[in-house]
């Protein structure tokens, strides 16, 4: 209980990325899936981390800061498409996305 | 002792923090939430000996990316409550269960996979931003660049699409205008 050992930070990232795919599955407010989908990204990155830890090899932290730079770019490009989508629409929810009729 | 009073207590913030983000129906709490969740994020990095992800972590995301959320919700309404809608219980029974097998996916991961050893191991006798940097700047030199340019290419399109002094932006007109621009192009290249 008192030892940290992997599987505390692997339960840990778990228990980070069910929230986030409640949060991706649940939302349909555009911004708020954002914020879901970072907390996927922030819930692998713990389990990089404590991976490159626990077995003395730093490639853990390199996909780490891969993942950091990804989230970074895909806040940009989607902001900027949600910043588009509401000024065409004046809503950023998904229900208003469906011009694509099956 | 004290990783482990550590360990607890961020676990708890972290969770508690995000959970706030998923579940809250302000925009604004959701935000703040967030970058709380992400800097108690970093404190992990800190225990696990990765000074410069934890660094990079405060830096990039409360720094950056919290701070262009916080621009991007500037164009939103974010004072009233987000609004969602119900979904059939199919849908949900069937999502629930796809999270289940993944949740079962992931715990049973580590169990299989065993014999793993450190392609790079860590360097003795140097701290940790050195050695990141020693095998970033060798053996990862190629997504580096990669990267680089993901994120030169990321720049150019955030600014093109939210800036507003373009010449003419394709993607806020209507499609009669898109028309009327296209033959008035022609229209002067003739």
């Amino acid at each position: 209980m008192m030892e940290i050992t992997l599987s505390h930070y692997l339960i840990l990232s778990t228990i980070l990325f069910a929230i986030g795919l409640v949060g991706v599955l649940k939302r349909t407010n555009l911004l708020m899936l954002f914020f879901a989908t970072e907390i996927l990204l922030n819930a692998v990155n713990i389990g990089f981390a404590a991976i490159s830890r626990y077995y003395g090899d730093l490639t853990g932290q390199m996909f780490a800061f891969f993942v950091i730079a990804i989230a970074a770019s895909e806040v940009a490009v989607g902001l900027g498409l949600l910043i588009i989508w509401f000024k065409r629409s004046g809503d950023i929810d998904l229900t208003s996305m469906t011009s694509m009729k099956g | 002792m004290f990783e482990a009073i550590a360990f607890y207590l961020f676990a708890f913030l972290t969770i508690v923090m995000f959970s706030v983000t998923v579940f809250t129906k302000q925009a604004l709490y959701a935000l703040t939430a967030l970058a709380a969740g992400m800097i108690f994020i970093s404190a992990f990095y800190f225990l696990l000996g990765a000074d410069f992800l934890g660094a990079v972590q405060i830096i990039v995301y409360t720094g950056a990316v919290m701070a262009l959320y916080a621009f991007g919700m500037m164009f939103f309404d974010t004072t009233r409550n987000v609004k969602e809608y119900g979904r059939s219980p199919q849908i949900i029974f069937l999502l629930s269960g796809m999270i289940a097998l993944l949740i079962v996916i992931i715990f049973v991961v580590p169990i299989v996979s065993e014999n793993i050893t450190a392609i790079y191991p860590v360097i003795e006798g140097v701290g940790n931003s050195q050695a990141v940097g020693m095998v970033l700047f060798t053996k990862y030199l190629i997504p580096f660049e990669v990267a680089a340019v993901m994120l030169l290419v990321a720049m150019i399109a955030g600014i093109v699409l939210a800036g507003k002094k373009m010449d003419y932006s394709l993607t806020l007109m209507e499609d009669e205008e898109i028309k009327l621009a296209e033959e008035s192009k022609e229209k002067a290249l003739s």
